[in-house]
């Protein structure tokens, strides 16, 4: 396809999900600001973890950081929104280079407990910090934004985790992080810094998470470090990235779309199920799709091929 | 002295959920993250069967160890072993082990809340009993003093008997055990089973002093997790010694400071061991 038919494909079809709060509203809207926001985190997440393999469940722990912030900014401070969904990312991947200076030197193993209890762990510390020197138990969260502007936030992040990793695809670092994928060994042989590679990279994960954390903020309306700090968003982000696939870019909305949409429907009818199926879709992935549904069509396409 | 003592205990019953997992990943080599949930499991039957039955949970364990024994052993057998024989690399395996059993593991909770979705918690040796100058409730006392007589057992097994040398040298070197005819697929389901069976074991115990839900054995498995790499890798003697450190800092932490702040310590050790010494206390390989 030539290049400016592309280019308007795309465009055409960012306008008509830019569109798209005109056209819904209500449950429809919800629902695509969900995917909106499944979309940005589990894109960034498939950015890191799709080509080192580490598998990282601190997702719960940015976004956490993210939404807290906003939260206790406006609560215990009186500062505005805007200031703290600034300051929130930046301060989450500080958090995140130090996190990945202090484990992923270490082997994959060790990484995925670390950042499995990561968001646990803040969790209780900034509950105890809240109960006993801030005051206020819970934190509110009153903007005037709506749904569509959250919405419309979402996509401008979402638009910028994509362009950002289409410029790592092309960029030295990017072509360093598909050698150190296939092999570490190799990489640190041919010279490339493999464990700043992965901080860094695991730095923009995390600041991503915040500001996707500090922007749905406004939906809760009411906060503790309980709500936000949720261990099973970690785990969501990571089925859908896997289930879309992670070699490529537009990989994880693949997943995305589908699951949210059956997690929809789950937690609306079955909820006691939720975890059930969390689980079942673990295995189906691990032992049927193994790369994904984009593996999955590329093998397909493969096999009609002459 | 009382922080010490129930310190102590505390890290007992962690000690034998540690072996278990230690079991599991040192020998057959995978990384077993459903390992909470068969804690919990463990713990559920012996409240079941207290509630049910009012049987003693020291029966409960008689029971319970068979049990969880068949049901590693088939979990192991239907779902792990085929990754085994897929993976191009250890890597590999690594990734595959986790997701799997993390799968293994929802699903499970899944089970246990479509069970029982309330806390289980019940009065079993509530009294309390004197010793060394401090009062302890009969249950921990009891639960620490059969995690040390299993993990007693264990030990001399392991470390005296024919098995239990087959069993180490698979955790040395699978390839050289081959060699030597061990059968290395039989050893590894089998330190599985076992692994899974001292878990639940350690569950049943726990349960008698610790209140329990369905959802709690995550907390279970990182704190087994902390232990087994505090103490290095498949050595049972440093992951002994790993559990009561973290019993005595956790019970410290909360008698001191404030309960809320016992994972944030349990964190705390967790991080200064892997940068410090990543192999462990006892360790002396490669991480």
């Amino acid at each position: 396809m030539p290049d400016i038919l592309r280019g308007g494909t795309i465009l055409l079809a960012l306008l008509a999900v830019a569109a798209l709060p005109f056209l819904v509203d209500g449950y429809w809207l919800s629902i695509a600001v969900t995917i909106m926001m499944y979309t940005a985190l589990a894109t960034s997440w498939a950015l890191f973890s799709g080509p080192t393999h580490y598998i990282a469940l601190s997702t719960g722990a940015f976004y956490g950081i993210g939404g807290y912030l906003v939260a206790t900014g406006m609560s215990d401070f009186g500062t505005s929104i805007w200031t703290m969904m600034a300051i929130a990312p930046f301060l989450a991947a500080l958090l995140a280079g130090a996190i990945g200076i202090a484990t992923l030197r270490l082997s994959g193993v060790y990484f995925v407990i670390f950042t499995l209890g990561l968001a646990e762990m803040i969790r209780n510390l900034v509950s105890w910090v809240q109960n006993n020197f801030l005051g206020s138990k819970g934190l509110y969260v009153l903007t005037e934004l709506e749904e569509r502007h959250i919405y419309w936030m979402l996509l401008a992040v979402t638009l910028a985790v994509f362009l950002f990793g289409w410029r790592l695809g092309r960029s030295r670092m990017g072509f360093a992080l598909r050698i150190l994928g296939n092999d570490e060994e190799v990489a640190r042989h041919v010279g490339i810094d493999t464990a700043r590679t992965k901080v860094l990279l695991f730095m923009t994960t995390g600041f991503f998470a915040a500001l996707v954390g500090a922007i749905v903020a406004p939906r809760y309306y009411y906060i503790e470090p309980n709500v936000v700090f949720s261990p099973e968003l970690s785990f969501l982000v990571v089925i859908m990235a896997l289930l879309g696939g992670t070699r490529r870019l537009y990989g994880p909305l693949l997943g995305v779309i589908p699951f949210t949409l059956l997690w929809e429907v789950v937690s609306a009818s079955f909820p006691s199920a939720t975890t059930m199926v969390l689980g079942l879709a673990f295995l189906l992935i691990v032992y049927l799709i193994p790369d994904g549904v984009t593996g999955l069509i590329e093998k397909l396409g493969k096999r009609s091929a002459p | 002295m009382d922080v010490v003592i129930s310190g102590l205990l505390l890290g007992g019953a962690y000690a034998l959920v540690a072996m278990g997992l230690n079991l599991q990943y040192g020998v057959a080599r995978i990384m077993n993250l459903a390992n909470g949930e068969i804690l919990i499991l463990g713990g559920l039957a012996a409240f079941w069967a207290f509630v049910s039955f009012g049987l003693s949970p020291l029966l409960t364990l008689v029971i319970v160890a068979p049990l969880a024994f068949i049901g590693s052993w088939a979990m192991y057998r239907l779902l792990l072993r085929p990754l085994v024989r897929r993976a191009k690399s250890r890597g590999q395996l690594e990734v595959d082990s986790i997701l799997a059993t993390f799968g293994i593991s929802f699903f499970l909770v899944g089970v246990m809340v479509s069970l029982r979705a309330e806390y289980f918690t019940y009065s079993f040796l509530a009294t309390p009993v004197h010793m060394l100058g401090t009062t302890v409730a009969a249950n921990r006392l009891v639960a620490a003093l059969i995690a040390a007589a299993i993990g007693g057992a264990l030990y001399v097994w392991l470390n005296r008997s024919r098995p239990g040398m087959a069993v180490r040298a698979v955790a040395v070197s699978p390839e050289a055990a081959g060699l030597v005819g061990i059968d290395v697929d039989r050893i590894s389901a089998f330190a599985f089973a076992l692994g899974g069976a001292v878990t639940a074991l350690g569950g049943c115990l726990i349960s008698t002093f610790v209140t329990l839900d369905a959802s709690s054995g995550v907390i279970f498995t990182m704190k087994a997790l902390i232990i087994v790499i505090m103490g290095g890798v498949g050595d049972i003697r440093g992951a002994i010694i790993a559990a009561l450190i973290l019993g005595l800092v956790e019970t410290a932490v909360a008698t001191i400071i404030d309960p809320g702040l016992t994972l944030v310590a349990a964190y705390a050790i967790f991080l200064a061991v892997l940068l410090f010494r990543p192999q462990g206390l006892f360790g002396q390989g490669n991480a």
